[in-house]
Protein backbone atom coordinates (compact mmCIF):
# COMPACT_ATOMS: atom_id res chain seq x y z
CA UNK A 1 0.00 0.00 0.00
CA UNK A 2 2.82 2.39 0.93
CA UNK A 3 4.40 1.69 -2.42
CA UNK A 4 1.18 2.67 -4.13
CA UNK A 5 1.01 5.93 -2.19
CA UNK A 6 4.67 6.69 -2.85
CA UNK A 7 4.05 6.30 -6.53
CA UNK A 8 1.94 9.47 -6.41
CA UNK A 9 4.82 11.34 -4.76
CA UNK A 10 6.98 10.25 -7.69
CA UNK A 11 4.17 11.34 -10.04
CA UNK A 12 4.24 14.78 -8.42
CA UNK A 13 8.03 15.05 -8.73
CA UNK A 14 8.03 13.89 -12.31
CA UNK A 15 4.94 15.56 -13.81
CA UNK A 16 3.79 18.18 -11.30
CA UNK A 17 0.39 16.51 -10.82
CA UNK A 18 -0.01 17.08 -7.11
CA UNK A 19 -2.36 14.69 -5.28
CA UNK A 20 -1.34 15.15 -1.64
CA UNK A 21 -4.43 13.34 -0.33
CA UNK A 22 -2.83 10.14 -1.65
CA UNK A 23 0.82 10.38 -0.63
CA UNK A 24 0.58 12.53 2.49
CA UNK A 25 -0.93 10.70 5.43
CA UNK A 26 -2.21 13.91 7.12
CA UNK A 27 -4.03 15.05 4.00
CA UNK A 28 -5.21 11.52 3.37
CA UNK A 29 -6.88 11.41 6.79
CA UNK A 30 -8.53 14.76 6.15
CA UNK A 31 -9.87 13.64 2.80
CA UNK A 32 -11.12 10.31 4.10
CA UNK A 33 -12.83 12.06 7.01
CA UNK A 34 -14.41 14.54 4.64
CA UNK A 35 -15.63 11.76 2.39
CA UNK A 36 -17.10 9.87 5.36
CA UNK A 37 -18.74 13.05 6.68
CA UNK A 38 -20.36 13.64 3.31
CA UNK A 39 -21.66 10.08 3.23
CA UNK A 40 -22.87 10.25 6.82
CA UNK A 41 -24.56 13.62 6.29
CA UNK A 42 -26.20 12.29 3.12
CA UNK A 43 -27.46 9.16 4.87
CA UNK A 44 -28.86 11.10 7.84
CA UNK A 45 -30.60 13.55 5.52
CA UNK A 46 -31.89 10.78 3.25
CA UNK A 47 -33.38 9.00 6.23
CA UNK A 48 -35.04 12.02 7.82
CA UNK A 49 -36.24 13.52 4.54
CA UNK A 50 -37.99 10.27 3.64
CA UNK A 51 -39.54 10.17 7.14
CA UNK A 52 -40.72 13.77 6.72
CA UNK A 53 -42.10 12.87 3.30
CA UNK A 54 -44.04 9.86 4.61
CA UNK A 55 -45.47 11.71 7.60
CA UNK A 56 -46.20 14.87 5.59
CA UNK A 57 -48.02 12.91 2.91
CA UNK A 58 -50.15 11.28 5.59
CA UNK A 59 -50.95 14.62 7.21
CA UNK A 60 -51.84 16.06 3.82
CA UNK A 61 -54.58 13.45 3.52
CA UNK A 62 -55.97 14.52 6.89
CA UNK A 63 -59.57 15.60 7.16
CA UNK A 64 -58.64 18.72 9.17
CA UNK A 65 -58.41 21.75 6.94
CA UNK A 66 -55.71 23.42 9.04
CA UNK A 67 -53.42 20.39 9.11
CA UNK A 68 -53.46 20.35 5.32
CA UNK A 69 -52.89 24.08 5.20
CA UNK A 70 -49.89 23.94 7.51
CA UNK A 71 -48.32 21.12 5.50
CA UNK A 72 -48.93 23.07 2.28
CA UNK A 73 -47.39 26.14 3.83
CA UNK A 74 -44.33 24.16 4.88
CA UNK A 75 -43.95 22.76 1.35
CA UNK A 76 -44.31 26.12 -0.38
CA UNK A 77 -41.96 27.95 1.96
CA UNK A 78 -39.21 25.35 1.74
CA UNK A 79 -39.53 24.86 -2.00
CA UNK A 80 -39.46 28.53 -2.91
CA UNK A 81 -36.59 29.82 -0.80
CA UNK A 82 -32.89 29.15 -1.33
CA UNK A 83 -31.57 26.19 0.69
CA UNK A 84 -28.47 28.16 1.62
CA UNK A 85 -30.53 30.93 3.23
CA UNK A 86 -32.57 28.28 5.04
CA UNK A 87 -29.34 26.82 6.33
CA UNK A 88 -28.13 30.23 7.55
CA UNK A 89 -31.51 30.93 9.08
CA UNK A 90 -31.46 27.68 11.02
CA UNK A 91 -27.81 27.86 12.03
CA UNK A 92 -27.45 31.56 12.86
CA UNK A 93 -30.96 32.76 13.68
CA UNK A 94 -32.49 29.76 15.42
CA UNK A 95 -29.18 28.33 16.65
CA UNK A 96 -28.40 31.44 18.67
CA UNK A 97 -31.85 31.48 20.27
CA UNK A 98 -31.36 28.00 21.72
CA UNK A 99 -29.87 27.66 25.21
CA UNK A 100 -26.19 26.87 25.54
CA UNK A 101 -24.91 23.78 27.32
CA UNK A 102 -21.74 23.29 29.31
CA UNK A 103 -19.18 21.18 27.51
CA UNK A 104 -16.47 18.88 28.88
CA UNK A 105 -13.99 21.69 29.38
CA UNK A 106 -16.39 23.78 31.42
CA UNK A 107 -17.03 26.26 28.61
CA UNK A 108 -20.28 27.14 26.90
CA UNK A 109 -21.09 25.52 23.61
CA UNK A 110 -24.23 25.64 21.47
CA UNK A 111 -26.83 22.96 21.97
CA UNK A 112 -26.57 21.79 18.37
CA UNK A 113 -23.42 21.88 16.28
CA UNK A 114 -23.06 22.79 12.64
CA UNK A 115 -23.42 19.18 11.50
CA UNK A 116 -26.74 18.81 13.33
CA UNK A 117 -28.08 22.06 11.85
CA UNK A 118 -26.98 21.06 8.38
CA UNK A 119 -28.75 17.73 8.80
CA UNK A 120 -31.94 19.38 10.09
CA UNK A 121 -32.08 22.09 7.46
CA UNK A 122 -31.29 19.85 4.48
CA UNK A 123 -33.76 17.22 5.70
CA UNK A 124 -36.53 19.79 5.84
CA UNK A 125 -35.56 21.10 2.40
CA UNK A 126 -35.57 17.67 0.73
CA UNK A 127 -38.55 16.58 2.84
CA UNK A 128 -40.71 19.31 1.29
CA UNK A 129 -40.15 17.74 -2.12
CA UNK A 130 -40.64 14.22 -0.76
CA UNK A 131 -44.09 15.06 0.62
CA UNK A 132 -45.28 15.92 -2.89
CA UNK A 133 -43.66 12.82 -4.33
CA UNK A 134 -45.28 10.48 -1.82
CA UNK A 135 -48.59 12.24 -2.19
CA UNK A 136 -48.58 11.58 -5.94
CA UNK A 137 -47.98 7.89 -5.24
CA UNK A 138 -50.78 7.73 -2.68
CA UNK A 139 -53.19 9.27 -5.15
CA UNK A 140 -52.34 6.48 -7.59
CA UNK A 141 -53.73 3.88 -5.19
CA UNK A 142 -57.31 3.28 -6.28
CA UNK A 143 -60.11 4.15 -3.91
CA UNK A 144 -61.49 0.63 -4.19
CA UNK A 145 -58.34 -0.82 -2.61
CA UNK A 146 -58.68 1.48 0.38
CA UNK A 147 -62.40 0.72 0.63
CA UNK A 148 -61.67 -3.00 0.56
CA UNK A 149 -59.24 -2.56 3.44
CA UNK A 150 -61.79 -0.49 5.34
CA UNK A 151 -64.34 -3.27 4.86
CA UNK A 152 -61.84 -5.70 6.37
CA UNK A 153 -61.68 -3.56 9.50
CA UNK A 154 -58.28 -1.90 9.01
CA UNK A 155 -57.84 1.35 10.91
CA UNK A 156 -56.78 4.52 9.11
CA UNK A 157 -53.18 4.24 10.26
CA UNK A 158 -53.03 0.54 9.35
CA UNK A 159 -54.37 1.23 5.87
CA UNK A 160 -51.71 3.87 5.32
CA UNK A 161 -48.90 1.78 6.76
CA UNK A 162 -49.76 -1.63 5.34
CA UNK A 163 -51.64 -0.95 2.12
CA UNK A 164 -51.33 2.53 0.65
CA UNK A 165 -47.70 3.24 1.44
CA UNK A 166 -46.18 -0.05 0.20
CA UNK A 167 -48.07 0.30 -3.10
CA UNK A 168 -47.28 3.99 -3.42
CA UNK A 169 -43.63 3.52 -2.53
CA UNK A 170 -43.00 1.33 -5.56
CA UNK A 171 -44.42 3.76 -8.09
CA UNK A 172 -42.70 6.84 -6.68
CA UNK A 173 -39.22 5.32 -6.48
CA UNK A 174 -38.00 6.93 -9.75
CA UNK A 175 -39.11 10.40 -8.62
CA UNK A 176 -37.72 9.78 -5.14
CA UNK A 177 -34.46 8.68 -6.69
CA UNK A 178 -34.19 12.00 -8.52
CA UNK A 179 -34.79 13.99 -5.37
CA UNK A 180 -32.32 11.98 -3.32
CA UNK A 181 -29.62 12.56 -5.94
CA UNK A 182 -30.34 16.27 -5.60
CA UNK A 183 -30.08 15.96 -1.85
CA UNK A 184 -26.62 14.37 -2.04
CA UNK A 185 -25.51 17.24 -4.26
CA UNK A 186 -27.02 19.78 -1.86
CA UNK A 187 -24.94 18.48 1.06
CA UNK A 188 -22.09 20.61 -0.34
CA UNK A 189 -23.93 23.62 1.09
CA UNK A 190 -22.89 22.47 4.55
CA UNK A 191 -19.51 23.89 3.56
CA UNK A 192 -20.94 27.33 4.29
CA UNK A 193 -21.36 26.59 8.00
CA UNK A 194 -18.01 24.80 8.25
CA UNK A 195 -19.19 21.22 8.42
CA UNK A 196 -16.00 19.27 7.59
CA UNK A 197 -17.42 17.49 4.54
CA UNK A 198 -15.70 16.71 1.29
CA UNK A 199 -15.77 20.17 -0.30
CA UNK A 200 -14.59 21.76 2.95
CA UNK A 201 -11.66 19.35 3.33
CA UNK A 202 -10.75 19.72 -0.33
CA UNK A 203 -10.72 23.47 0.18
CA UNK A 204 -8.37 23.05 3.15
CA UNK A 205 -6.06 20.85 1.12
CA UNK A 206 -5.91 23.17 -1.86
CA UNK A 207 -5.30 26.12 0.44
CA UNK A 208 -2.28 24.30 1.89
CA UNK A 209 -0.89 22.85 -1.31
CA UNK A 210 -2.04 25.26 -4.03
CA UNK A 211 -3.31 22.48 -6.27
CA UNK A 212 -6.79 23.77 -7.07
CA UNK A 213 -7.04 22.11 -10.48
CA UNK A 214 -6.25 18.60 -9.27
CA UNK A 215 -8.52 18.86 -6.23
CA UNK A 216 -11.37 20.25 -8.34
CA UNK A 217 -11.19 17.42 -10.82
CA UNK A 218 -10.97 14.93 -7.98
CA UNK A 219 -14.02 16.50 -6.31
CA UNK A 220 -16.09 16.34 -9.47
CA UNK A 221 -15.14 12.71 -9.99
CA UNK A 222 -15.83 11.88 -6.35
CA UNK A 223 -19.34 13.34 -6.51
CA UNK A 224 -19.87 11.66 -9.84
CA UNK A 225 -18.98 8.34 -8.21
CA UNK A 226 -21.14 9.00 -5.13
CA UNK A 227 -24.17 9.86 -7.24
CA UNK A 228 -23.48 6.87 -9.48
CA UNK A 229 -23.42 4.48 -6.53
CA UNK A 230 -26.67 5.95 -5.18
CA UNK A 231 -28.42 5.75 -8.58
CA UNK A 232 -27.34 2.19 -9.28
CA UNK A 233 -28.30 1.13 -5.75
CA UNK A 234 -31.73 2.72 -6.09
CA UNK A 235 -32.26 1.15 -9.50
CA UNK A 236 -31.36 -2.26 -8.13
CA UNK A 237 -33.76 -1.74 -5.23
CA UNK A 238 -36.47 -0.65 -7.67
CA UNK A 239 -36.05 -3.89 -9.62
CA UNK A 240 -35.99 -5.98 -6.45
CA UNK A 241 -39.18 -4.36 -5.13
CA UNK A 242 -41.05 -4.76 -8.37
CA UNK A 243 -44.10 -7.00 -8.16
CA UNK A 244 -44.90 -8.59 -11.52
CA UNK A 245 -48.24 -7.34 -12.83
CA UNK A 246 -48.35 -4.23 -10.63
CA UNK A 247 -47.47 -0.77 -11.76
CA UNK B 1 -48.88 -2.93 -20.87
CA UNK B 2 -52.14 -1.62 -19.43
CA UNK B 3 -55.30 -3.53 -18.72
CA UNK B 4 -58.77 -2.06 -18.80
CA UNK B 5 -60.61 -3.27 -15.75
CA UNK B 6 -63.12 -1.82 -13.39
CA UNK B 7 -60.79 -2.37 -10.46
CA UNK B 8 -57.30 -1.31 -11.48
CA UNK B 9 -54.44 -2.27 -9.19
CA UNK B 10 -52.83 1.12 -9.60
CA UNK B 11 -53.99 4.31 -11.25
CA UNK B 12 -51.59 6.16 -13.54
CA UNK B 13 -49.14 8.31 -11.57
CA UNK B 14 -49.29 11.98 -12.33
CA UNK B 15 -46.58 14.21 -10.91
CA UNK B 16 -48.31 16.23 -8.28
CA UNK B 17 -47.97 19.95 -8.01
CA UNK B 18 -48.08 21.60 -4.65
CA UNK B 19 -51.40 23.12 -3.75
CA UNK B 20 -51.39 26.87 -3.40
CA UNK B 21 -50.62 27.99 0.10
CA UNK B 22 -53.90 29.40 1.47
CA UNK B 23 -54.50 30.79 -2.02
CA UNK B 24 -52.05 33.57 -1.35
CA UNK B 25 -51.57 36.27 -3.86
CA UNK B 26 -48.66 38.64 -4.03
CA UNK B 27 -50.15 41.38 -1.87
CA UNK B 28 -50.58 38.91 1.00
CA UNK B 29 -46.80 38.91 1.32
CA UNK B 30 -46.86 42.38 2.84
CA UNK B 31 -48.87 41.66 6.02
CA UNK B 32 -47.09 38.32 6.46
CA UNK B 33 -43.73 40.04 6.14
CA UNK B 34 -44.85 42.58 8.69
CA UNK B 35 -45.80 39.84 11.16
CA UNK B 36 -42.60 37.85 10.58
CA UNK B 37 -40.35 40.82 11.04
CA UNK B 38 -42.24 42.87 13.61
CA UNK B 39 -43.00 39.86 15.82
CA UNK B 40 -39.46 39.01 16.88
CA UNK B 41 -38.55 42.68 16.95
CA UNK B 42 -41.27 43.50 19.48
CA UNK B 43 -40.12 40.69 21.73
CA UNK B 44 -36.65 42.17 21.91
CA UNK B 45 -37.58 45.80 21.69
CA UNK B 46 -39.16 45.85 25.15
CA UNK B 47 -35.91 46.56 26.98
CA UNK B 48 -34.05 48.64 24.40
CA UNK B 49 -34.39 52.39 24.69
CA UNK B 50 -31.07 53.75 23.51
CA UNK B 51 -30.52 51.22 20.71
CA UNK B 52 -32.73 51.04 17.67
CA UNK B 53 -35.26 48.25 17.51
CA UNK B 54 -34.39 45.40 15.11
CA UNK B 55 -37.15 46.51 12.77
CA UNK B 56 -35.79 50.03 12.51
CA UNK B 57 -32.32 48.62 11.85
CA UNK B 58 -33.71 46.41 9.13
CA UNK B 59 -35.56 49.36 7.61
CA UNK B 60 -32.24 51.21 7.47
CA UNK B 61 -30.54 48.41 5.64
CA UNK B 62 -33.43 47.31 3.43
CA UNK B 63 -32.55 49.52 0.42
CA UNK B 64 -29.02 48.10 0.33
CA UNK B 65 -30.28 44.54 0.64
CA UNK B 66 -32.80 45.15 -2.12
CA UNK B 67 -29.99 46.41 -4.33
CA UNK B 68 -28.12 43.20 -3.59
CA UNK B 69 -31.20 41.20 -4.47
CA UNK B 70 -31.47 42.98 -7.81
CA UNK B 71 -27.87 41.94 -8.46
CA UNK B 72 -28.92 38.34 -7.73
CA UNK B 73 -31.65 38.67 -10.33
CA UNK B 74 -29.16 40.07 -12.85
CA UNK B 75 -26.87 37.09 -12.23
CA UNK B 76 -29.77 34.66 -12.57
CA UNK B 77 -31.04 36.17 -15.82
CA UNK B 78 -27.61 36.27 -17.46
CA UNK B 79 -26.74 32.75 -16.32
CA UNK B 80 -30.08 31.54 -17.63
CA UNK B 81 -29.48 33.22 -20.99
CA UNK B 82 -26.00 31.78 -21.37
CA UNK B 83 -27.01 28.37 -20.07
CA UNK B 84 -30.03 28.17 -22.34
CA UNK B 85 -28.03 29.05 -25.45
CA UNK B 86 -25.30 26.52 -24.66
CA UNK B 87 -27.79 23.92 -23.42
CA UNK B 88 -29.93 24.12 -26.56
CA UNK B 89 -26.88 23.38 -28.68
CA UNK B 90 -25.87 20.53 -26.39
CA UNK B 91 -29.40 19.15 -26.43
CA UNK B 92 -29.49 19.19 -30.21
CA UNK B 93 -26.10 17.46 -30.11
CA UNK B 94 -27.68 14.74 -28.00
CA UNK B 95 -30.18 13.93 -30.74
CA UNK B 96 -27.73 14.28 -33.62
CA UNK B 97 -27.46 11.35 -36.04
CA UNK B 98 -23.68 11.42 -35.63
CA UNK B 99 -22.69 8.83 -33.04
CA UNK B 100 -19.59 10.55 -31.73
CA UNK B 101 -21.44 13.85 -31.41
CA UNK B 102 -24.31 12.18 -29.59
CA UNK B 103 -22.01 10.34 -27.21
CA UNK B 104 -19.89 13.34 -26.31
CA UNK B 105 -22.92 15.59 -25.81
CA UNK B 106 -24.46 12.95 -23.59
CA UNK B 107 -21.30 12.70 -21.53
CA UNK B 108 -20.93 16.46 -21.06
CA UNK B 109 -24.60 16.72 -20.07
CA UNK B 110 -24.39 13.92 -17.52
CA UNK B 111 -21.13 15.22 -16.12
CA UNK B 112 -22.43 18.70 -15.39
CA UNK B 113 -25.82 17.47 -14.28
CA UNK B 114 -24.39 15.16 -11.66
CA UNK B 115 -21.90 17.61 -10.20
CA UNK B 116 -23.06 19.77 -7.28
CA UNK B 117 -23.77 23.39 -8.20
CA UNK B 118 -21.43 24.68 -5.52
CA UNK B 119 -18.52 22.57 -6.77
CA UNK B 120 -19.09 23.84 -10.32
CA UNK B 121 -19.15 27.38 -8.98
CA UNK B 122 -15.82 26.82 -7.24
CA UNK B 123 -14.59 25.26 -10.46
CA UNK B 124 -15.36 28.40 -12.45
CA UNK B 125 -14.15 30.72 -9.69
CA UNK B 126 -10.71 29.22 -9.23
CA UNK B 127 -9.85 27.84 -12.62
CA UNK B 128 -10.76 30.80 -14.80
CA UNK B 129 -8.11 33.50 -15.07
CA UNK B 130 -8.94 36.94 -13.68
CA UNK B 131 -8.26 38.41 -17.11
CA UNK B 132 -7.52 37.13 -20.57
CA UNK B 133 -5.60 38.93 -23.26
CA UNK B 134 -6.55 38.57 -26.89
CA UNK B 135 -4.21 40.31 -29.34
CA UNK B 136 -2.81 42.46 -26.58
CA UNK B 137 -6.31 43.52 -25.51
CA UNK B 138 -6.86 42.71 -21.86
CA UNK B 139 -10.39 41.59 -21.02
CA UNK B 140 -10.91 41.46 -17.25
CA UNK B 141 -12.95 38.64 -15.72
CA UNK B 142 -14.55 40.05 -12.59
CA UNK B 143 -15.89 37.78 -9.85
CA UNK B 144 -19.53 38.23 -10.76
CA UNK B 145 -18.86 37.30 -14.38
CA UNK B 146 -17.13 34.10 -13.29
CA UNK B 147 -20.10 33.37 -11.03
CA UNK B 148 -22.42 33.74 -14.02
CA UNK B 149 -20.29 31.32 -16.02
CA UNK B 150 -20.12 28.88 -13.10
CA UNK B 151 -23.87 28.91 -12.60
CA UNK B 152 -24.58 28.59 -16.31
CA UNK B 153 -22.75 25.24 -16.45
CA UNK B 154 -25.38 23.22 -14.54
CA UNK B 155 -28.12 25.23 -16.27
CA UNK B 156 -26.64 24.22 -19.61
CA UNK B 157 -26.72 20.54 -18.69
CA UNK B 158 -30.29 20.74 -17.42
CA UNK B 159 -31.53 22.65 -20.48
CA UNK B 160 -29.82 20.02 -22.63
CA UNK B 161 -31.88 17.32 -20.91
CA UNK B 162 -35.06 19.38 -21.26
CA UNK B 163 -34.48 19.77 -25.00
CA UNK B 164 -33.72 16.09 -25.48
CA UNK B 165 -36.75 15.06 -23.42
CA UNK B 166 -39.07 17.38 -25.35
CA UNK B 167 -37.86 16.18 -28.75
CA UNK B 168 -38.13 12.55 -27.70
CA UNK B 169 -41.63 13.10 -26.31
CA UNK B 170 -42.96 14.00 -29.74
CA UNK B 171 -44.54 11.08 -31.57
CA UNK B 172 -42.21 9.63 -34.19
CA UNK B 173 -45.01 10.07 -36.73
CA UNK B 174 -44.04 13.74 -36.90
CA UNK B 175 -40.57 12.83 -38.14
CA UNK B 176 -41.90 10.27 -40.57
CA UNK B 177 -44.56 12.57 -41.97
CA UNK B 178 -41.97 15.29 -42.52
CA UNK B 179 -39.68 12.80 -44.22
CA UNK B 180 -42.43 11.67 -46.55
CA UNK B 181 -43.03 15.32 -47.50
CA UNK B 182 -39.35 15.50 -48.50
CA UNK B 183 -38.24 17.84 -45.74
CA UNK B 184 -34.53 17.68 -45.03
CA UNK B 185 -33.44 16.87 -41.50
CA UNK B 186 -32.64 20.49 -40.74
CA UNK B 187 -36.00 21.67 -42.06
CA UNK B 188 -37.82 19.01 -40.08
CA UNK B 189 -36.05 20.08 -36.91
CA UNK B 190 -36.51 23.83 -37.31
CA UNK B 191 -39.94 23.94 -38.94
CA UNK B 192 -41.75 21.00 -37.42
CA UNK B 193 -40.15 19.52 -34.33
CA UNK B 194 -38.76 22.50 -32.39
CA UNK B 195 -41.86 24.75 -32.69
CA UNK B 196 -43.89 21.98 -31.08
CA UNK B 197 -41.25 21.47 -28.41
CA UNK B 198 -41.27 25.06 -27.17
CA UNK B 199 -44.59 24.55 -25.43
CA UNK B 200 -43.38 21.41 -23.72
CA UNK B 201 -40.09 22.94 -22.71
CA UNK B 202 -41.49 26.11 -21.18
CA UNK B 203 -42.72 24.75 -17.80
CA UNK B 204 -39.56 22.77 -16.93
CA UNK B 205 -37.48 25.68 -18.18
CA UNK B 206 -39.24 28.05 -15.81
CA UNK B 207 -38.82 25.57 -12.99
CA UNK B 208 -35.13 25.54 -13.73
CA UNK B 209 -35.07 29.32 -13.66
CA UNK B 210 -36.59 29.32 -10.18
CA UNK B 211 -33.99 26.81 -9.03
CA UNK B 212 -31.23 28.92 -10.55
CA UNK B 213 -32.50 32.06 -8.85
CA UNK B 214 -32.34 30.25 -5.54
CA UNK B 215 -28.84 29.05 -6.37
CA UNK B 216 -27.50 32.56 -6.96
CA UNK B 217 -26.96 32.97 -3.22
CA UNK B 218 -24.21 30.37 -3.57
CA UNK B 219 -22.16 33.15 -5.15
CA UNK B 220 -21.87 34.67 -1.68
CA UNK B 221 -19.73 31.71 -0.59
CA UNK B 222 -17.19 32.54 -3.28
CA UNK B 223 -17.21 36.24 -2.46
CA UNK B 224 -19.54 37.98 -4.90
CA UNK B 225 -21.30 40.83 -3.08
CA UNK B 226 -24.89 39.84 -3.59
CA UNK B 227 -27.75 39.89 -1.09
CA UNK B 228 -26.37 37.21 1.27
CA UNK B 229 -22.93 38.81 1.46
CA UNK B 230 -24.49 42.20 2.08
CA UNK B 231 -26.68 40.72 4.82
CA UNK B 232 -23.61 39.32 6.54
CA UNK B 233 -21.84 42.66 6.26
CA UNK B 234 -24.86 44.57 7.54
CA UNK B 235 -25.10 42.23 10.52
CA UNK B 236 -21.46 42.67 11.41
CA UNK B 237 -21.70 46.42 10.91
CA UNK B 238 -24.47 46.44 13.52
CA UNK B 239 -22.11 44.73 15.93
CA UNK B 240 -23.41 41.20 15.58
CA UNK B 241 -26.49 41.67 17.77
CA UNK B 242 -28.12 38.23 18.04
CA UNK B 243 -31.69 39.60 17.96
CA UNK B 244 -31.02 41.00 14.47
CA UNK B 245 -30.22 37.61 12.94
CA UNK B 246 -33.78 36.31 12.63
CA UNK B 247 -35.29 39.46 11.04
CA UNK B 248 -32.40 39.85 8.57
CA UNK B 249 -32.27 36.26 7.40
CA UNK B 250 -36.06 36.16 7.44
CA UNK B 251 -36.08 39.21 5.19
CA UNK B 252 -33.80 37.48 2.66
CA UNK B 253 -35.97 34.35 2.76
CA UNK B 254 -38.99 36.52 2.14
CA UNK B 255 -37.42 38.31 -0.82
CA UNK B 256 -36.75 35.01 -2.53
CA UNK B 257 -40.15 33.64 -1.64
CA UNK B 258 -41.87 36.70 -3.06
CA UNK B 259 -39.96 36.26 -6.32
CA UNK B 260 -40.02 32.46 -6.73
CA UNK B 261 -43.50 31.64 -5.48
CA UNK B 262 -45.36 33.49 -8.27
CA UNK B 263 -43.04 31.82 -10.80
CA UNK B 264 -43.88 28.42 -9.34
CA UNK B 265 -47.62 29.12 -9.47
CA UNK B 266 -47.38 30.40 -13.03
CA UNK B 267 -45.45 27.27 -14.03
CA UNK B 268 -48.17 25.07 -12.61
CA UNK B 269 -50.77 27.01 -14.56
CA UNK B 270 -48.77 26.68 -17.77
CA UNK B 271 -48.29 22.96 -17.18
CA UNK B 272 -52.03 22.51 -16.84
CA UNK B 273 -52.66 24.57 -19.96
CA UNK B 274 -50.10 22.75 -22.09
CA UNK B 275 -50.69 19.27 -20.71
CA UNK B 276 -51.24 16.76 -23.48
CA UNK B 277 -54.49 14.90 -23.14
CA UNK B 278 -53.94 11.27 -24.04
Amino acid sequence: MEFFFDWFRVLYDETGINLPFLYDSYDRNRMVNGFLTTIWLSLVCLFFSVIIGVIGAWLQGSSFKWTRRIVNGYIQIFRNTPPLVQLYFFYFAIGTLLPKVENDWGGQSPLLGSFAWAAISLSFFAGAFNVEIFRSGIEAVPKSTVEAAEALGFSKLMIYRDITLPLAFRVVLPALNNNLVNLVKTTTLAYAIAVPEMLYEANQIWSDNVNVTEMMIFLLLAYFALVGVLVSGMNRWERAMKIPGYG
Amino acid sequence: MTYKTDLPVMLPVTPREAEPFLRLSLWHAIPIAAVCIVGPSLAFAADGIAILSPLAVLANWAPLLLKGFVFNLVISISAMGLGTAAGAMLGLGQISPNRAMRGSSWFVTQFFRNAPWLVLLFFAMFLLPFEISILGLKIPFPDWFKAILGLSLPVMANVSEIVRGAVNSLPSGQWEAAESLAYTRRQTLWLIILPQCVKRMLPPWMNLYAILTMATVLASIVGVSEVMTLTGRALSAEGGRPELLAPFYGFVLLLFFAYCYPIARFTVRLEKKFSVIT
